[in-house]
Formats: structure tokens, sequence, C-alpha cells
């Protein structure tokens, strides 16, 4: 940067190079990512979430079966009978039987099954990567989805006040303090009942009623951050330069609601993530036989026997793993994203 | 246009008739206002066209609220407010919206007044192509005409706001409104953010684009010697009233009001030699909310008499031109 | 928000650039840091001697820089003045000058790992011994804080702590700092030094919350906080900016009372000439970074050398003083990452000559009080 340094020595070349334009300095861009990658959380966060897409949606290309696809791998089992009855000298005694058999289910690791088979003969390794695709894909759309409902609601009841936004704020309320998670059951059943709906349709049903039941918040944040920003003087000005309400809202309020949105987003997709996770461990997510790491946990539920919690964890350990590296790598870097765009964090 | 009203007054640009502005601070359990504070109680003045009027006063004073209100940028309670011969009390939405860039406002904040996600150009340009100010064709090279004009390089078109120091960005703010060909812009305590020597380059810009197009301004500020430098006729504000009004001779050579002269006195002067007989006012400026009986200045007037914690003084002329309401002064 | 890789701006730093920066930042506060934090240091390495026996405090090259992500800021660049006892010292200049910085240096609260200072030394006469503030540890340099200096902020309504009476904050200064107090004798201490910053109902006042006061009470209420432990010190950082003009002149009446009846320096910091005139003994102008005059009062208001002050003073309009066009100085204030070798105000000086574009000149004697960084003040020059 030593040419900046050169004396100038006409008037004009002072106009050009100036002290005060000599030096360079960052776009609004690099500046959110300089202190977004200053933060180590946020570093993590991301590599997390670069892996997961990484292993949902580039792994299922070095796999030629897909997570439906069928192993039956034969292995010996030991059959082990017990019987009691009472001898001649009144004592109890017990009798055991050991025999083999062969089983073409949850077969162990090894090399072609990583994660060895479920109780279906399944690959739970593929499984994990069709899994994740669909958490993934949901907790998106689901977001993006819930996004612009919350800012069209949100903007007119901010942009437009008065008994609107008295309106709006009150359905947003009502919203608010429904109980969320039993209205998802009771509305997944529901789904479940109606015999019309395909369950490949299911899922898109699905994430209609979580976007129904989870845009308020959205709604709420967009309003308060278009209200604080009305008394911005940049806003009085458009006003006073007498721009319609429409590119007022397009292009002053929506750039600068932004970045509070997308910090917001980004938590909100671990919470949906957490969300169809639970539903499909109730069995109300995605249907049989598609995978979801909600449903491939469920197999452990204890009610339905403990041999799989006690004895298969290379069934249940990973995809629980995998939505707790999920939800975290979101939170991070939602985390991380919140202190970037805020400029008074500057450390 | 039926809002015209037919006056002879054409050398005013603006006329401020009785300008009432109360904001609602207490209402009934019903909803029924019943509370108010008087930012602004009944002020009026006329700008003629080409000149200042400077408006002083301590802050909460109602100075900023009246800038606003002559825009409209607030309801106003009551009054008429006459730009061009045209009453824009009464105008409806459209109608005011379509006569926005013809009265223009700057600000005393240089970085909120921008947005920071446009750059200099969609500044400065939005409004001239949402009014339609010039041809499209000629869009780009007006802009640019208008940065010049406003000591902006053409280089600036593409840069953010957050780039710039005060000063070029107040200067944003001052080719943001030019750009709209205004008549009459108020300005609001355009120059108290910045430095001691970019205050005097916006000062002499402001006062250069006077010349050239004949602008009319309202500006208004705390800092006397500013407000003599630039304006022709002064107002000095106290409480939501105007205390004293007059052409600039008449208030900083023979201030009448007392409010006016402890002002006055109580500038810093940048020279050791001189000692200056200083009124030091007591107390501070009560609150808006809540303002005395009588004369509002009564609590702290160096010159209080019993008259004035009771009757409020009249608004009176008693040179040409020289309005003072007192009650040192005859009041009939 | 351009592509970042393909970013063709000319003013925004490459990636290079980017990191190069970081890398020198990161070492340099580690650096700093690291002396910073060293435990059980002996008195004996931050004594030192004054170079005059008189002086409060005496700035001595100091140079306190930040490392930004835009590279390194040098705030205060080579700044050398003292502050004689019971006297008043003015230092002016602009925002982004070091003025802030300067004193924030003496009290060792520059923002840190940022801010450092990098050299210099800063020497304070604490009566019987005098200190170094620059080699202080902060553990030391604790006791000095609030009690030796102390320090009025530019905004009255963020410096008191919201939830607390006013009582109770002037109350913990005193419990602090001075010994053998009770809480009844500091109660009556801290009603006392209301009363002294002319407070009408210092009872009342003692036991109200900051919220109740308007910005002019509150800043009696700081300057109270500040006298309260008897200072040989107190900084003024801007302390009537935010304030409005009949207030504004309440306060400095205040302040001019205290220091004839109190024995205190004060350092006042502003960018408004008419206060210093008013308050002053001496002035320091700072541009950019560095001192380029200063003198007594007299010398800096009546015979001015540097352009520069020169230029400030006139583009000042004065209230009753008729003047057609108001002198301004071209150009913006220079943003202090790389600057250049030569005179920080060439480029925008209206009297610069050959020499300017030379080594940064240095500071001329004028007179004994009287000092100015300019080749126009260069005795030698004009003997030639």
């Amino acid at each position: 940067m030593s040419e900046n340094k050169k004396v100038p020595d006409t008037i004009d070349e002072l106009e050009e190079e100036s002290l005060s334009d000599s030096v360079k300095v960052l776009s609004p861009g690099r500046l959110v990512l300089r202190r977004f990658f200053r933060s180590r959380l946020s570093i993590v966060g991301l590599s997390i979430l670069i892996f997961l897409f990484a292993f949902c949606y580039i792994g299922p290309l070095f796999v030629e079966y897909t997570d439906t696809t069928t192993f039956a791998i034969p292995r010996e089992i030991k059959m082990v009978t017990e019987e009691h009855f009472t001898g001649a000298d009144g004592k109890v005694y017990t009798y055991y039987d050991v025999s083999k058999n062969l089983a073409y289910d949850k077969a162990p690791p090894s090399k072609e099954h990583w994660l060895g088979t479920d109780p279906n003969g399944m690959d739970v390794f593929t499984r994990l990567m069709y899994g994740g695709q669909v958490s993934l894909k949901i907790s998106f759309i689901v977001v993006l989805l819930e996004a612009l409902l919350g800012v069209i609601f949100g903007g007119i009841a901010g942009y437009f006040g008065k008994w609107v936004d008295m309106l709006i704020m009150r359905i947003v309320d009502i919203f608010y303090c429904l109980p969320g998670l039993p209205l998802l059951l009771i509305a997944s059943q529901i789904i479940r009942a109606i015999p019309s709906i395909h369950p490949n349709e299911r899922l898109y049903w699905l994430m209609g009623i979580l976007t129904f039941f989870s845009w308020s918040g959205t709604a709420r944040l967009v309003r308060g951050q278009i209200l604080s920003l009305r008394e911005q003087e940049f806003m009085i000005a458009a006003e006073a330069t007498g721009l319609k309400a429409r590119t007022k809202i397009i292009k002053h309020l929506i750039p600068n609601v932004m970045p509070q949105l997308i910090v917001s987003m980004t938590l909100g997709l671990g919470q949906i993530i957490l969300y169809e996770a639970t539903l499909s461990y109730l069995g109300l997510g995605v249907p049989f036989p598609y995978a979801a790491w909600g449903s491939m946990i469920s197999a452990a539920d204890p009610s339905k026997g403990s041999e799989i919690l006690s004895f298969y964890p290379n069934l249940w350990v990973a995809p629980g793993i995998l939505i707790v590296a999920a939800v975290l790598g979101f939170n991070f870097v939602g985390d991380g994203l919140r202190d970037a765009f805020d400029p008074k964090m500057k450390k | 246009m039926d809002n015209t009203i037919k006056t002879n007054d054409t050398q005013y640009c603006l006329q401020v008739k009785n300008l009432k502005k109360y904001f609602t601070i207490g209402k009934t359990f019903f909803g029924t206002p019943n509370q108010f504070l008087k930012a602004v109680d009944d002020v009026s003045f006329d700008i003629e066209k080409g000149t200042t009027l400077g408006l002083v006063g301590e802050s909460g004073c109602g100075k900023t609220t009246v800038g606003r209100s002559i825009l409209r940028l607030h309801e106003i309670t009551d009054g008429q407010i006459i730009f061009n011969g045209v009453d824009i009390t009464k105008l409806k939405h459209e109608e005011l919206r379509r006569l926005r860039p013809k009265m223009q406002l700057i600000f005393q904040d240089p970085y909120s007044s921008l947005s920071p996600r446009m750059n200099v150009g969609e500044i400065i340009g939005e409004a001239v192509k949402a009014h339609r100010i010039v041809p499209r064709s000629e869009y780009k090279d007006y802009v640019l005409g208008v940065m010049q004009n406003c000591g902006l390089r053409p280089q600036y078109f593409d840069r953010y706001p957050h780039e710039f120091s005060g000063g070029q960005r107040q200067r944003i703010c001052i080719a943001r409104a030019l750009a709209l060909k205004p008549e009459f812009i108020v300005c609001d305590e355009p120059v108290s953010a910045l430095d001691v020597s970019i205050q005097a380059q916006i000062i002499n810009l402001l006062k250069d684009l006077q010349d050239q197009y004949k602008f009319s301004y309202l500006f208004i500020s705390h800092d006397l010697s500013v407000v003599e430098y630039i304006s022709h006729k002064v107002g000095v504000m106290y409480l939501g009233n105007i205390v004293e009004m007059g052409t600039k001779e008449q208030i900083f050579k023979n201030p009448m009001h007392p409010y006016t002269k402890a002002l006055l006195s109580a500038v810093p002067v940048p020279d050791p030699t001189v000692k200056m007989n200083r009124i030091i006012l007591q107390g501070d400026l009560p609150s808006p909310a809540n303002p005395p009986k009588g004369c509002k200045f009564c609590t702290r007037c160096p010159n209080c008499m019993d008259i004035c914690k009771e009757v409020p003084p009249v608004y009176k002329e008693y040179e040409k031109g020289h309005k003072v309401a007192c009650h040192l002064y005859p009041q009939d | 928000m351009n592509g970042i890789n393909k970013n063709k701006n000319k003013y925004t730093l490459t990636r290079k650039e980017e990191r190069a920066i970081i890398r020198e930042n990161r070492k340099m506060m580690r650096h700093f840091e690291k002396l910073k934090k060293r435990k059980n240091v002996s008195e004996s390495e931050y004594l030192t001697q004054m170079r005059d026996p008189n002086n409060l405090v005496e700035f001595d090259d100091l140079h306190t820089y930040f490392y930004t992500d835009i590279g390194t800021v040098k705030a205060v660049d080579g700044v050398s003045f003292e502050i004689p006892k019971g006297s008043t010292v003015g230092v002016v200049g602009e925002s982004g000058c070091g003025k802030s910085v300067t004193s924030l240096s003496l009290m060792q609260l520059v923002q840190a790992p940022q801010g450092q200072v990098v050299k210099g030394s800063i020497r304070f006469n604490a009566g019987d011994k005098c200190y170094d503030i620059v080699k202080m540890p902060t553990e030391a340099m604790r006791k000095i804080r609030g009690k030796d200096i102390s320090m009025i902020f530019q905004e009255p309504m963020t410096s008191l702590n919201p939830v607390f009476t006013i009582g109770s904050q002037i109350d913990e200064v005193i419990l602090l700092h001075l010994e053998g107090y009770t809480k009844k004798q500091a109660k009556e201490k801290s009603i006392e030094m209301l009363k002294r910053v002319g407070i009408a109902r210092p009872e009342a006042v003692y036991d109200s919350y900051p919220h109740e006061l308007s910005g002019g009470m509150r800043q009696r209420v700081m300057i109270a906080i500040a006298l309260a432990c008897e200072p040989k010190l107190i900084i003024a950082d801007e302390p009537t900016t935010a304030l409005d003009v009949t207030i504004q002149a309440q306060i400095l009446d205040l302040l001019r009372e205290i220091k004839h009846k109190t024995n205190s320096s004060i350092m006042l910091i502003t960018h408004d000439l008419g206060v210093v005139a008013e308050m002053a003994d001496y002035v320091v102008v700072m541009y950019a970074g560095r001192i380029i005059e200063k003198g007594t009062v007299n010398d800096i208001f009546l015979d001015p050398k540097h352009p520069y002050t020169i230029g400030l003073m006139k583009s000042k309009p004065v209230v009753n003083k008729v003047v057609d066009r108001l002198y301004s100085i071209p150009g913006q204030v220079p943003n202090p990452i790389n600057m250049p070798n030569y005179c920080y105000f060439r480029d925008r000086c209206d009297r610069r000559f050959d020499k300017c574009a030379g080594d940064y000149p240095p500071l001329y004697k004028i007179s004994d009080t009287h000092y100015a960084a300019c080749y126009l003040c260069d005795k030698s020059k004009e003997a030639q």
C-alpha cells in the first residue's frame, strides 16, 4: 500500500487521492463475514452443517442402493430355551436348551454395512443419509414459508399500525398461547386418519402444519423491527421525499429487517428439525418405509421391548447424534450471524 | 385545486398561522385523551421566497416539531400551513405525496438519516425516479450533476454510506434533497453533529445553493452563531412558543426578551481577553408536559414580576418586524 | 454486497491485505496483553522522576495505537505536553484527533486488546511519589483511578447507573477510596458534595434516581462524584457538549468556581474553542493524533501560528461579528490509517510550500510557552 503515500502535487491529483480517501475499507458483506469468522463457535457450527449437507446429499451418490432396499444377511444366533421343572427331590431345576438358528435382520456392523441393518434388513448408514435429506428439506421449506408469512403479516402490522396492527397482533397472540406440541400431535393424527391423503403426501401436510403453528414468532419479530425502523431518520426522509408506500416497504424496510430475519430463520431451522424428529419418533411423520432420523430412533422405543435399546446401539445412537449435531450446528451459526450483523457487538 | 387560497402575499414561500401540535400523553380508561404535551402551542411566522428563517431554542422547546409539522410528517392539531398559496393541512394523501418534492428536509444526524443498505446513487436518485424529475435517459447524468453541485465526487456513486465521514454523509443528505428541485428546505440542526472545520463547509454549501437556486430555508439550530450567519430573520422559541422574532440585526443587536438576552450572553466567545457579563439562568427548562402558568419563562427569568406568574404576555410587534412576548414592554 | 473474490472496488481491501492485517494485529495484541497481565510487579519498576516537580502530569512521546480490522490506527502518535499543578489545560481538536484517547491512556482505560499504549511514558506526580502510568500494572492503577484522577464524561444520561440512587453512587466512591469513613459519614460527605456543586435540595437529590433529574443536574452529580475524593486531576471529556447553551453556562461557571476553590488541575477536552478560551490556562491543539500547536491560552487565541489553528478559528462564526463569507478548511479530516510521512495537514492547507512535502515537521519553538509544528514557524528558514 506504499503507493498511497506518494505526495500529491497538483490540486487535481489531490482531489483524487486526498488522505481521507486513500484508506481502504471493507465492504458491508465482508465486514459481516469477518465478524462471523472471528468466533470459533460459528466456525464449528458451519463445519458441522457442511459435513451434514455433504453426508446427506453427496453421500447417497456413493451408495448404489436406496434407503428402502432390504438385505437378507444371514447370521447365526443362539436360541436359548429355558424350562423349569420340579425334581423328585422337591427342588426346582432349570433346564436350558441351546440351539442355533439363522436370522436375516439386524446384521452387525460390517464392511458393506457400516452400521449394520435394522429390523427390516435395511442399511442403517444409508437410511441416515436419506433421513437427513428429509429433515433438512422439511426444515428449510418450513422456515422459508414461515419467513414469508411472518414478513407479510408482521410487515403489514408494523407498517400500517392502528387497527390492522391490533388485529394481526391479537391473532399472533392467540397462536403464541396455543400449546404447540399437543396440537401438532392432534393435527398429524387427523391427517393420518383422512384416507384421501396418500401416505407419501403426508410430508407436505406436515410442513404445512409446522408452518401454521410457528409463523407467529417471525411475524412478531418483523413487526418489532419495522416499528423501530420507522422511527429512524432515513424512513422519515423517505416519507419526506414522497415515495410510495410499496417502495418504502420493499426498498427501505425489508432490506433492513433481513439481518434479524436471517438470524431468526437459522435458529428456527434447528427448532423445526427437533419438531420433525419428535413427530417421526411418534410415527406421525414420514411414513414407513422411508427413513427419518426420528423414526429410526423410535426403533429403540422401550415400549416395544428393550432388546434393541440394550443390544443394538448401532441402530439408534447415530441418528440421535446427528439430530443433536444438526440443531447445535444451526444454533451456533445463528448466534454467530447475530453477532456478525450487530455492529454493537464489534469487539 | 379547491384548496388554493387567494392571497396577494406572493412574496411568501411559506406562511404558518397559529400552528399547534399537541401530543397525547394520557388517556382516560375509555381512550379519550385527557393529558396533552403542548409541543408547539400557537406558532405563526412567514418565510419570504429566497430567504432563511432561523429558529433557535434549547432542546425540548419544540423547534424540531415545528419543522416536521410544516412538512406534515406529523398530523398537526390545529392551524394553517400555506405553501405557495396552498393550504397543505387540508391536502389528501396522494396530493400531498405529489407536493413532497417541493418541500425537503435535512436532518441533524447524518448517520441514521441514510439507509445503510443502499448506495449513494440509489439514495440520491430513488425519489428522482419515483417522481420522474428527469427523463430516464438523463437520470444518471442528472444525479452525478447534483452530486457534483454538493461537492461529492462521481466515483462515490456506487459506495455505501458507512464508508463516509459525517461531513460527506451530510453532503449526501443535501444532495438527496437538492435532487428533487425543492423550493423550501427545512434544515433541522444540519451542522451540530459535525466538526467545526466541516461545519463551515456545509454552511457555505447551503448558502451557495440558496444563492444559486433561490431556496427558502427554515434553519433550526441551537447554535446562535451559526443561525446569525445564515439567517435573514430569526425566531426564538421557548417551551412551544415563539418569544421573540425579528430580523437578524434586531435579534442580535437589540434583543428585547430576557430569554434572548440570556441565550446570547451564554454563548462562549473564543477570545480569552473578553470577560463577559454573563446572565446565568437559574434552574432547568420546565417539563413541557407541565409548563408554568402565566409566562412560561417566569421560573427562570431574571426580571420576573408578579404579573408574569399569572398572565401570559401578548406577542406584539414593537418595531417593524420585531415581535416580542414579554410583560416588560407595554401590553396594549 | 459484491462478490468476495472478484471484488474490484479499489476502496475495499483485498483478501490478502486483510489476512496480513489480522496476523499482524494478533501478534501485537498478544505481546502487549502479556506485558499488562504480569503479576507481582515491584513498585520500583514504575517509579520515576518528574522533569519539573511543579507539573502534575507529563505526557512524554505517548503513542497509543488501535489494531483494527482495516489496519493500525495511530490514534495518539507522539504526544508530549504537561499539566502544571492547579491549572486548566484545554485539549482541542476535531473528532478522531486523539484527544479522548490521550485522556483514556492516562486513566489506563483504552479499550483493550485492540487499543494499546505502544511507546512513551505518562508521569504522574502523586505527591510523595511519582509514577509512570504506562508501566503501571492494572492493580496499582485502580488505587489512583477515581481517587487521584477522576473523570467527567460527555453523556450525563448514560454515565450514571439508572438502578441506584444518586446518593449511593456518591457514597460508593467515598467508601472505596477514602479510609475511615462510616456509612453515616459518607452520606454527610455526599450531601456536602451535592451542595458544593450547586444543587438546591441536596437531601432530596441524594435519595432520587438518575432518571428523575435533568441533563444539567446529572452533570452536576457527575462533577460531585468526581470531586468527592478531592482528586489532584479532573479529566473533563466534553463536559458540556450534550447540554443546552444556558445549562452549559451554568456548568462552566461551576467548573471555574471549583478550580478557584480547590487546588485540582483540570484537563478539559473539547472541540469548542469558545469553551477553551474561557476556561483554560494552557491549550493543546491536536490534529490526527499529533500536537500541532501548544501554548498559553493567549498564545493560541491571540497569536495562532499553525494554519490549522488559524483556519479553525476563522471557520466558526462568532455572535455579533459580521463576516461576508465563512472561511472553511477544504477537505475532510483524514482517516488515521496509513498516514503519510509528510505533514498530515498539508493536503488541506492553503499555505503549503515545497518543504511541506518533506518529513513531518517538528515542534518549533516560538516563545518559551508557545510551540507549533509547522515549517512556517521555522526561524532558521527565515534566516536563509
